[in-house]
């Protein structure tokens, strides 16, 4: 595999790169700071059984215009990616959002418009060479309107919706597209907030987003226990839904 | 009992993140108030920080903060190699890499930690905090003695590099610091080659103490890995009955040609009751174990895991110590007082009533360069106790003996030692203090541990 890892250097992403250069396969990382790039690829680079070099370029989801230099690079550097896998995003409270409307501009562009933006840059490239695959992380905050993340949510379900028809409309044509939902996982993103029962850890997420794209699977819930527990959310009446604080 | 199997390859449990009710505590499951920050960024998030703590399997208060307002970092998320030579085996890591993580990486490759405490779920960073030793503590000294270089953040937030030629007297009190002097951000030391992925070990098992203290002393020169575990429920002519184990890494001839397989975890499903383990559980388990080492010596190949980490094998088996809590008595009693005073000492430990099936007692090599650097030649003695009303008078009655032969007390297990217990035991301390003045006047650095131990403010 030719894999791009956006958001690579950290959490879910760090954790499934790792997994990948460790069986061998090809990584290029994007992100925000070059310094924090170079630290992640020489860390990768350790772990491959060949040493192989790690590619990297900057790429920031604030910056829609820097999307296909970025993408240039690494096919340059990959000779044509074949896998892309997205972790970058945006977080908040939502006390923080209801505070600050351009928080919630930022936030919005970047989890949704931005992403969706990214994704087209590469479903045009991977169709264009037979296929690919496309690993984008949404959450399972976009499958119900919920107090706590009414903001952050939509920008995900917004995203699901987008990656499912994506895998409906071109599945056929090559492109796998997997949409991930992590229920809540212990990473620098919620290190302020409290874990609830069934928190993961990032390493059991990358198990479980290689494995589901060895086997090309649409849609995962990870840890797995967050299918059933969405499953319940999702079908409380309304009234509930006002009454809860979750 | 049943316990649930998970593949645990590489996840590294914490031994507790902020808990709902935001308590931190350590691997003696004792909390304290406070939450951990928690980032990949250890250079950001240690600005303003307090403490840092790796994966909290120190048993005491030493990786909780002094007052539950402080900045306290929990590192194990800043866990990159930053470089690895293959020809020397120098490696470089950020403070929050984990001995798991080493092991899982570097060990098919045939390179190995110079010195292993018994658990493997540590960082970088806590084992020079503490300083640890493991059963090559004769040969090896300790982890520090392999360390190279530190990257540090001083009090004043600077960031500086200290190693034996560049700030020799900040490295060395980082050395055992128990992070009272600076926070680690990486770590240099030099990894073993080691011959194959096998350990040839010999276990015997021993009658009593006297054979016991003959034993480790008879094996040392031979065996580059010793310890033993003693039963110190018996009293009487067995008392000080136990096993014996000797190993090294095998040669590639003798290894199988086969890796070993990857060992497989498993969870202490829940908290038993503070009344599961008394002295009559914990006699029964004791005789059961003695006992089903049959052979009076057994000698084969193991697994590294097996050999270094027995007690990995089941994953939060702290919970069987019950809702209060336990905590690890380790002293070191030096080679001068003789095999009389380690005897003394069971004989105490037994009349206090520290009823404890684990009790792990190991021949220590010469004191290394760690200004407070627990191991000192003599024998070292383990034993966990659970938290009881009786317990703060057995650690009082066991540290005036303690302090009587010339011994001390480690640091990273310690929860109950008195202020004035600890200044009697360590002559060190005044070297300590006078680092802590020129590097940080103004006590940022501190702990539970060091408000209870150093007088340091809350
Ligand atoms: C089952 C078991 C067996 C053990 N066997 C042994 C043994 O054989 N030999 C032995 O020596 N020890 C042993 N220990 C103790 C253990 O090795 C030490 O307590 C070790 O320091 C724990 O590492 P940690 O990363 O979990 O650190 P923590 O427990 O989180 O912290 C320990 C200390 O290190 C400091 N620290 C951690 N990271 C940093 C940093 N980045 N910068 C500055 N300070 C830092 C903390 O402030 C604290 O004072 C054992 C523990 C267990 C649970
Ligand atoms: N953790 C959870 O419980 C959870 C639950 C559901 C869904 N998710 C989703 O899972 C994914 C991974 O999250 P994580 O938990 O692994 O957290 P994380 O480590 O914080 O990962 C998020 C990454 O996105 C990067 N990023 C932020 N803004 C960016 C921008 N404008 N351009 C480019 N990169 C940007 C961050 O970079 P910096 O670190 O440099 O800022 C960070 O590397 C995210 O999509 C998240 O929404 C997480």
């Amino acid at each position: 595999m030719k894999a791009i890892i956006f958001g690579g250097t950290t959490g879910m992403g760090r954790a499934i790169a790792r997994r990948l250069a460790e069986r061998g396969d090809s990584v290029f990382l994007m992100g925000l700071d070059t310094d924090d790039l170079v630290r992640s690829a020489a860390d990768l680079t350790e772990r491959h059984p060949q040493r192989a070099e790690v590619g990297y370029a900057v790429c920031d989801l604030e910056k829609p215009d820097g999307f296909s230099a970025a993408l240039d690079a690494a096919d340059a550097f990959l000779g044509e990616f074949d896998a892309v896998i997205v972790t970058a995003a945006m977080y908040a409270t939502q006390d923080a959002l209801e505070a600050d409307v351009d928080l919630v501009r930022r936030l919005v562009t970047v989890n949704y418009a931005n992403t969706v933006v990214f994704c087209e840059h590469v479903r045009k490239r991977l169709l264009a060479r037979g296929g690919g695959h496309l690993v984008v992380f949404s959450s399972v905050a976009g499958d119900r309107g919920r107090k706590p993340v009414a903001i952050y949510g939509s920008s995900k379900a917004g995203l699901s919706i987008y990656l499912e028809a994506l895998d409906h409309k071109f599945n056929a044509a090559g492109l796998a597209v997997t949409c991930v939902k992590p229920g809540f996982v212990k990473t620098g993103m919620t290190a302020g907030l409290k874990p609830p029962p069934f928190a993961g850890e990032p390493d059991q997420v990358a198990r479980d987003v290689v494995d589901a794209m060895d086997r090309r699977k649409p849609l995962v819930y990870t840890p797995g226990i967050w299918a059933l527990v969405m499953l319940v959310i999702r079908s409380l009446p309304r009234f509930v839904m006002r009454k809860i604080g979750f | 009992m049943a316990v649930s199997v998970s593949d645990t390859r590489t996840d590294v449990p914490a031994s507790s993140s902020s808990s709902p009710s935001a308590t931190l505590s350590a691997w003696g499951r004792i909390p304290e108030k406070g939450r951990e920050v928690l980032s990949e960024d250890l250079e950001r998030s240690t600005l303003g920080a307090t403490l840092c703590r790796g994966l909290g399997r120190s048993y005491g208060d030493s990786s909780l903060p002094a007052n539950a307002a402080d900045r306290v970092v929990a590192t194990r998320l800043a866990n990159r190699i930053v470089s690895f030579d293959e020809q020397t085996g120098h490696l470089v890591g950020e403070a929050g890499v984990s001995l798991a993580e080493l092991n899982r990486l570097f060990l098919p490759r045939q390179w190995f930690t110079p010195v292993t405490p018994g658990t493997k779920f540590v960082t970088l960073g806590g084992m020079v905090a503490s300083d640890v030793h493991g059963k090559n503590h004769h040969r090896e000294g300790c982890f520090g003695a392999h360390v190279q270089k530190l990257r540090v953040r001083l009090a004043d937030e600077s960031v500086i590099e200290c190693s034996p030629e560049e700030h020799a007297d900040l490295f060395y009190g980082m050395i055992g610091g128990m992070g009272l002097l600076g926070h680690i951000l990486r770590v240099e030391f030099r990894m073993h080659r080691v011959p194959s992925r096998w350990i040839r070990a010999e276990t015997e098992r021993v009658r009593d103490l006297d054979e016991f203290l003959a034993g480790l002393g008879r094996t040392a020169p031979q065996w580059p890995m010793t310890m033993g575990w003693i039963d110190c429920l018996t009293s009487g002519s067995s008392m000080g009955r136990g096993i014996l184990t000797a190993g090294r890494w095998a040669t590639a001839e003798e290894a199988p040609a086969l890796p070993p397989p990857d060992p497989k975890e498993r969870t202490f499903p829940i908290e038993l009751p503070n009344w599961a383990l008394n002295p009559v559980t914990a006699s029964l388990f004791n005789t059961a174990y003695y006992w089903r080492h049959m052979a009076h010596r057994w000698s084969g190949l193991m697994t590294p895991d097996a050999f270094f980490y027995p007690l990995d094998a089941i994953l939060h088996w702290n919970r069987a110590y019950g809702p209060r809590g336990f905590t690890q008595y380790q002293c070191v009693l030096p080679r001068a007082a003789g095999a009389a005073a380690v005897r003394e000492f069971m004989f105490l430990l037994t009349k206090l009533g520290g009823a404890s099936p684990l009790c792990v007692i190991k021949d220590c090599g010469p004191q290394g360069q760690g200004v407070l650097s627990f191991p000192l030649e003599g024998t070292s003695i383990a034993v966990d106790m659970a938290v009881s009303p009786d317990l703060q008078r057995i650690v009082d009655n066991l540290n005036a003996f303690v302090i009587e032969t010339g011994g001390r007390i480690y640091l990273t297990k310690d929860r109950f030692t008195r202020a004035e217990h600890f200044r009697a035991m360590e002559p060190r301390l005044a070297q300590f203090v006078a680092l802590r003045d020129k590097w940080d006047p103004k006590r940022r650095f501190r702990s539970a541990q060091s408000v209870r131990l150093f007088g340091d403010a809350a």
